[in-house]
């Protein structure tokens, strides 16, 4: 007997309903919404970006040094070397002191004891104080006296290294909460002590969450503006910070803000173009962050 | 300061000291040890372990309560009984594997060469690095087969060829012919098995005098149960094993002396295990002389 021949005499399943059909479509409707409101905005952003600066982009405008005057020679060169130096400084703070902090928490801290939750409870909540603070807690304990480093280099690096710390800590006790117990005991189990433990065994296993999370971390602070002006960083510097400790230092986003804020509309300009700069190396951030985790991420 | 567990290794003692000999030098002796009372006419000739009145707690409640047995040398100990018995609790005792679980908590003695393991002056470190363990499901560190192996030895600083004790250990552990082209790639690639058997020969690779297995065949199919079995009474005349297992006929097969555990309930309801029959393995199989323990290994009791 063929195919064609068979016919349905008693229908087993049922058709679906046409009001369940018209709200599945519904939801799939206000889901695509959200999303489209999103990804419009964004986009809507970066082409009115390009539309203004696009045309500014040019290696000169990218190694050569702002100028008050006339907008066609001035440059971000001292505003990238800046972030870039103030990303390296602040990572190199930001790692040992988010690990370290994270390895305790996870690996030695006895949640029994009040001290441990009220740090526990008091990091998540440093997560979500605004920058701004950050920015007078700097100015007052780094800028001024105690450290009274002056408005250096190093004085903003700390300011956003204490700023995202909260973050990097966060997700560093992720990656490590993430190695399974029964590597640490197999280790043990060897006669490893636990800091040959945890040092050779479960920081290599959590090392790609880790710094996945302080890339993430990173490219948070590379915008922050708010704290950066707090504590009189310049926005504007013909010169590069030969010198961490001693010299004014400025910022991509400090350089935006100044260009955006001038009268005159090439300025303004300017900034566009510098905000397509700071995209970029944001973008390429993240990339980063993207490759690692898939490259490197251990599957248990 | 703590004091090193150091005891005899098969390189450095004449062979099997009579019970009553002078202990070795270096040996702290417990002047208040009392005689050794193993439950058998057929005790072992020479204890690696004597258990005395062991019991273990988690958060104040029992899990095993009173445990008295030796545990012999260069003989396979099997622990068998039904589930929530305690014989894994037991076992993870024997190295201080059960000091990572905060809340538990060891009462009697552990006399392991004459020493109390949980004497005050005794490092967990250390008595981890005599005592090794294999564990219930296969936990190769997510690094190459030749990492795995040299992990052990090179954090105990151990002296020599780092190819040639790798080597050696994967011979030990009957891995060799299988991953000798192979040794930089990642353990994660290999068979349940052959991950088990790496994690044997990891242990063996730092030279413990024990071996403790806690269940280390049940997540593995029958052929490489029988590799696993096979490897156990080849490295039985150097090492001492305890092996808790659940599969009856692996007991009978394997070890030399038998511990059976049942679970007991006391006026609150709260379970907890005890041993109720320690002998020899066709003893305890073949003519037990506890009605428990009978109805237990002919399958009428699971």
């Amino acid at each position: 007997m063929s195919v064609a021949e068979t016919t349905i005499t008693r229908r087993v399943v049922e058709r679906a309903s046409r009001g369940e059909k018209t709200k599945d479509l519904l939801f799939r409707s206000v889901l695509l919404l959200c999303i489209g409101i999103a990804f419009l905005s964004l986009g809507a952003l970066v082409f009115d970006v390009i539309r203004d600066g696009g045309s500014k982009l040019s290696l000169e405008f990218l190694t050569d040094f702002p100028s008050r005057v006339s907008p066609e020679r001035s440059g971000i060169q001292s505003a990238i070397v800046g972030t870039l130096l103030l990303m390296a400084l602040c990572a190199a703070f930001i790692v040992p002191v988010g690990v370290a902090t994270a390895v305790y928490l996870e690996e030695y801290a006895d949640r029994d004891r009040w001290w441990n939750r009220l740090i526990e409870v008091n990091i998540q909540n440093l997560a979500a104080v605004p920058s701004v603070v950050y920015g007078i807690l700097g100015l007052a304990f780094i800028v001024r006296d105690p450290l009274a480093l002056g408005r250096v280099l190093l004085a903003g690096a700390l300011t956003l290294g204490l700023l995202v710390l909260p973050v990097v800590i966060i997700v560093a006790r992720e990656a490590i909460r993430a190695v399974p117990p029964s590597i640490r005991e197999g280790s043990m189990a060897l006669g490893a002590t636990q800091w040959q433990t945890i040092w050779k065994q479960v920081l290599p296993g959590a090392l790609p969450g880790i710094a996945t999370g302080v890339i993430l971390a990173l490219s948070r602070a590379i915008g922050e503006t708010a704290p950066l002006l707090v504590i009189g960083a310049a926005t504007f510097a013909r010169f590069n910070p030969g010198d961490l400790t001693s010299d004014a230092f400025t910022a991509l986003p400090l350089t935006i803000f100044r260009f955006i804020s001038d009268s005159n509309t090439e300025f303004q300009s300017l900034g566009a173009a510098a905000i397509l700069v700071l995209l970029a190396l944001l973008v390429v951030m993240n990339t980063g962050a993207v490759f690692l985790r898939n490259r490197y991420e251990q599957k248990w | 300061m703590t004091q090193k567990v150091t005891e005899p290794t098969p390189e450095n003692t004449p062979a099997a000291p009579a019970a009553d000999a002078p202990p070795p030098a270096g040996f702290r002796v417990e002047p208040t040890a009392p005689p050794v009372t193993a439950q058998s006419t057929t005790a072992p000739h020479e204890a690696v372990f004597e258990l005395q009145g062991v019991s273990v707690a988690y958060g104040g409640k029992p899990a095993v309560r009173d445990v008295t047995f030796p545990i012999g040398r260069n003989e396979i100990t099997a622990l068998i009984g039904p589930s929530g018995c305690g014989k894994s609790t037991l076992i993870r005792c024997l190295n201080r594997m059960n000091d990572l679980i905060p809340a538990a908590s060891v009462t009697g003695r552990v006399i392991y060469h004459g020493q109390d393991l949980y004497g005050t002056d005794i490092d967990p470190v250390q008595v981890r690095k005599r005592i090794g363990m294999v564990f219930q499901k296969p936990n190769p560190f997510p690094k190459s087969i030749y990492d795995n192996i040299a992990f052990g030895p090179r954090v105990l600083g151990m002296k020599g060829d780092m190819d040639e004790i790798v080597e050696r250990a994967l011979k030990r552990g009957a891995l060799w012919e299988e991953v000798k082209d192979r040794l930089k790639t990642n353990a994660f690639g290999m068979s349940g098995g052959q991950q088990q058997r790496l994690c044997i020969a990891r242990t063996l690779a730092v030279e413990p005098d024990v071996i403790l297995m806690d269940e280390p065949a049940s997540a593995l199919d029958p052929i490489s149960t029988g590799r696993i079995e096979d490897l156990m009474l080849e490295i039985k005349k150097d090492y001492s094993i305890v092996i808790v297992t659940h599969n009856m006929q692996q007991a009978a097969r394997i070890s030399d002396m038998t511990a059976f555990f049942t679970v007991e309930l006391d006026d609150q309801e709260h379970r907890s295990g005890r041993v109720v029959e320690f002998d020899k393995t066709d003893k305890v199989f073949t003519n037990p002389s506890d009605p428990r323990t009978e109805a237990y290994v002919t399958g009428k009791v699971g």
